[in-house]
């Protein structure tokens, strides 16, 4: 099985109802993506599929198709920050850091279709990832100081 | 002194009594002896280890931060303590927590099992406080927990940096034949007067030879370049491009993953198993049993965790009571119950006399056993051979790992190793090390081959050493519009006993001060005012949750205070603050309301505000939460909270873990529990344990006063005042008093 991760493809031998989060973990060494409830409770393992968030624990490699996976490695590095990480880093957003992966690529892929949300619109979206530590407050900040900076571009 | 000592230590509790006498018997010799410093022992051509903090070689310089980090910002602030002084860009330094040690014990995180509250700074409290340092030396406990990295490091970690850049300094003295003190330092380097700068790299192998300059004066506070200003956390850039490194993401060669199954009626045996199912399962290795359970050891984490969940397996049943009815019976049975009472720290006026007749308030209150479920379940990796046994996982408690790996394995301390990684949220679940050692037991049985067991959410929720459930039981009395008379009943399994057993093998008799830390302990002065602790028997295993005893304690003294103040008709705020009798406690209230205009226009019907004070780990906390009764539940609007540690060194830091702590206390509160059935814990993912999602978090105002005459830690004291202050403020919107934990058992949130 061929899947493409981060512009990069792949040859996979794995059961077709493996959930991608794992094919990347402990198939491919990509674990920026994390393990965290296993039934989407708490969005830890957030990737972009086509360029939409989706949690990737409950996502069968079998069902994957041609689409193009990204994790948050994709996304940007340190070298060259994606406007979300950069205002992640700005607002010292992380404790533990543990969920932050998948909150920014749900921020990510909420500003992606929507650059100017709304606080109403921020919390629908960003609800369904879970913080254990409580960085909340700053997770809502840095999602506005990132879509301000999106427009701004 | 010691005659005196002995009188003294009679009535402490238990850490306090036992080690406080071993210090005192033989502990002045050992206490006294200093201790070696871990990095000399290996120590390559060119390296020189100038204290047990500082490495330096050609290729840079090394900080040793060997408090653990599970999100609390740990490693940066040592790494910038350190630097401090050292004059070095932390950021430009390699981080390492170290090999564990003996020299990196923590003798701050001993000192709140004192019997003195935190506001009491008199010499004789002050004189006990230092001595439980004594025990935590020779126990050789490097513990990360009690809020006390910042109070531990704060001298000792600058002490470090100053030594080592004295003694670079003395080594470029010693090369340029120009005296010490015409040497300057600066940003990893060693200034001559004629402005030649000498790098730090280059002086290791000189430093290395001569001895430590040790006659250093730290630099006053209003010198500090970087301490006590805002500051960026080394960790995260990597926190925010996914490339931080947790135990559970390590990878080692050759590396196979296992999962376990343990009995869910904890510290129970397996009976009988048939994995042949299992067996038979794609990527599947080998499955073995192990103390209480099952594990199962394949080629990917996924398969690892199917296999398991096909074994059939037989358990006994858990040494406790099946449910959680049946375990509350027990606690309440000792409540009030003077065979059982465990101590009382405070014992004010005559409350016996002012409850006997009159109008007499009391009420029942009750918080529930709760697990740690961080984001990041247990995990380790564990590669075993004959000669030794290598360990990499996030732990609290490095030296407890590699002493339990030892006694496993049957080598030698020496020669097993604990390599710490960064942790992915504690909040006191990885002051456990029961996944080490399954993953040690499996290690044995496949030698040469790193072994790497992951729990899945469900076996990490419902194998947890839980925050034990307790029961309250509250009376009081007022008169003339003031609290005249409080008097709380508290009633849990001891903590610390189990703890320290389980882990040191240590059985200390004597009282178990977490049944009431956080509440006997409280600043205030009531004409009658007792605090009695109950002693529960030991059921389901517990220990340390974030804020420890203070986490259901803030709870339960400051609703009955707020019931007793309403009772009589005064001010929330007012009479905490009239009852206040710690100066720097009455300033964080004032504070507080000052914040919150609490003395402003009243708060529009409909909505209600809850002001909780609680004083945990040396830090008074005030918590102002402000609450609207929606058509649909409550939601929660604004919470201003005001805290005081003393010197303040990153306040972005201090900020976010103050929000953190008082979100973690309120999500709880909401919506979360650990019950029991059929000796087995129920909640065992996020579904059935939800806490607080970020449309319910609602705005924060963070103020940080600096009146403490003492630096203190501020990981957990946001924790204890949230719970009440969102009840206080439930109570003020919509007239109920909600006395048992999570509200939403009663009411709805929004």
């Amino acid at each position: 099985m061929e899947i493409t991760v981060n512009n990069t493809s792949y040859t996979i031998d794995a059961e077709p109802e493996m959930p991608l989060l794992w094919v990347l973990r402990d198939e491919l060494g990509i674990t920026g993506p994390k393990y965290g409830c296993g039934i989407a409770q708490c969005g830890a393992c957030t990737v972009h599929v086509n360029g939409y968030a989706v949690r990737s624990c409950q996502l069968a490699i079998g069902d994957l198709g041609n689409s193009q996976v990204t994790t948050i490695e994709g996304l940007g590095t340190t070298q060259s920050l994606h406007s979300v990480q950069q205002a992640w880093i700005e607002n010292q957003v992380a404790q533990c850091g543990y969920c932050q992966s998948g909150q920014i690529m749900q921020a990510a892929s909420l500003l992606s279709t929507n650059p100017d949300p709304t606080d109403d619109q921020i919390d629908a979206a960003m609800s369904g990832n879970l913080c254990r530590c409580g960085t909340y407050p700053r997770i809502r900040a840095a999602v506005k100081a990132a879509a301000k900076k999106l427009q701004e571009v | 002194m010691m005659g005196r000592l002995r009188t003294l230590t009679r009535r402490t509790f238990l850490i306090g009594s036992a080690a406080v006498a071993g210090g005192v018997v033989f502990g002045t010799y050992l206490a006294k002896r200093p201790v070696k410093n871990p990095l000399l022992t290996d120590l390559q051509q060119g390296e020189a280890a100038i204290t047990p903090y500082v490495k330096i070689d050609s290729s840079g310089v090394t900080l040793i931060t060997p408090r653990a980090d599970k999100g609390q910002g740990a490693y940066s602030l040592q790494a910038q303590l350190i630097a401090e002084e050292l004059d070095i860009d932390p950021a430009s330094a390699n981080l390492s927590p170290g090999l564990p040690g003996p020299a990196y014990y923590n003798g701050t995180v001993m000192e709140e099992s004192v019997p003195f509250p935190a506001y009491n700074q008199g010499a004789m409290a002050e004189t006990v406080r230092r001595f439980m340092h004594v025990p935590a030396k020779l126990l050789a406990m490097q513990i990360t927990g009690g809020s006390s990295t910042v109070p531990d490091s704060f001298v000792k970690l600058r002490m470090a940096g100053a030594i080592a850049r004295e003694t670079l300094k003395e080594a470029a003295a010693q090369q340029s034949g120009i005296a010490r003190d015409q040497l300057s330092t600066e940003n990893g380097f060693v200034v001559l007067p004629d402005g030649t700068r000498l790098p730090y790299t280059e002086l290791a192998t000189p430093a290395a030879g001569i001895e430590p300059v040790t006659d250093v004066e730290l630099r006053s506070k209003s010198d500090w370049k970087s301490l006590g200003k805002p500051m960026q956390r080394i960790d995260m850039p990597a926190k925010c491009t996914g490339t931080e490194q947790y135990g559970i993401d390590l990878q080692i060669e050759g590396m196979v993953h296992a999962a376990v199954r343990a009995n869910p009626g904890l510290g129970a045996a397996v009976e009988s198993y048939d994995a042949t199912a299992a067996e038979s399962m794609r990527g599947v290795q080998k499955v073995l049993p192990i103390e209480n359970g099952v594990a199962v050891v394949a080629d990917n984490t996924w398969r690892a965790w199917r296999a398991v969940d096909a074994i059939d397996i037989q358990w006994a049943a858990g040494p406790y009571p099946a449910s959680t009815d049946e375990i509350f019976a027990k606690i309440e049975k000792v409540i009030n119950n003077e065979a059982h009472r465990d101590h009382r720290q405070r014992d004010e006026g005559d409350v016996e006399s002012a409850l006997e007749d009159g109008d007499i308030f009391e009420a029942q209150y009750k918080v529930p056993y709760l697990a740690h479920a961080p984001m990041e379940p247990m995990n380790a990796i564990v590669k075993v051979t004959d000669d030794q046994c290598e360990i990499w996982t996030g732990t609290q408690i490095p030296l407890f790992v590699r002493d339990h790996a030892a006694a496993l394995t049957g080598l030698d301390k020496e020669n097993v190793f604990v390599y710490v990684q960064p942790i992915g949220g504690s909040f006191g679940h990885k002051l456990e090390d029961t996944h080490v050692l399954q993953a040690v037991e499996i290690a044995m049985a496949l030698k040469g081959t790193a072994v790497k067991l992951v729990w899945s959410r469900e076996e990490d929720m419902t194998h947890d050493y839980l925050r034990p459930g307790a029961v309250a039981i509250g009376r009081g009395k007022v008169a003339d519009s003031k609290v005249d008379t409080f008097d709380l009943s508290v009633a849990q399994s001891a903590l610390l006993p189990d703890w320290f057993g389980r882990l040191m093998k240590i059985n200390i008799p004597g009282p178990d001060a977490t049944i009431t830390t956080g509440s006997w302990d409280q600043p205030f002065d009531i004409p009658n005012y007792r605090v009695t602790g109950y002693r529960a028997p030991t059921m389901v295993p517990i220990s340390s949750w974030r804020s420890v005893g203070a986490s259901g304690n803030g709870f339960f003294h400051d609703s009955l205070l707020d019931e007793l103040i309403h009772k009589a008709g005064a001010d929330p705020l007012a009479e905490r603050i009239r009852l206040c009798l710690d100066d720097t406690s009455r300033k964080v209230l004032e504070k507080a309301g000052e914040i919150s205009d609490w003395n402003g226009p009243s708060i529009s019907e409909n909505r209600g505000r809850g002001v909780a004070f609680c004083l945990s780990f040396g830090v008074p906390t005030a918590v102002v939460t402000e609450v609207t009764n929606t058509d649909s539940g409550i939601k929660i609007d604004k919470v201003y909270v005001v805290v005081d540690v003393g010197d303040v060194l990153d306040p972005v830091n201090l900020e976010a873990q103050v929000f953190g702590g008082v979100i973690f206390g309120m999500a709880h509160a909401m919506n979360c529990e650990t019950t029991f059935e059929n000796h087995a814990a129920q909640q065992n993912n996020y579904h059935a344990f939800e806490g607080m999602r970020l449309y319910q978090v609602p705005e924060f105002e963070v103020v940080a006063l600096s009146n403490a005459g003492k630096i203190r830690g501020i990981g957990e004291p946001g924790v204890p005042p949230a719970a009440p202050s969102l009840g206080n403020a439930i109570f003020a919107a919509t007239g109920r008093r909600i006395r048992e934990l999570p509200f939403n058992k009663q009411i709805d949130f929004v």
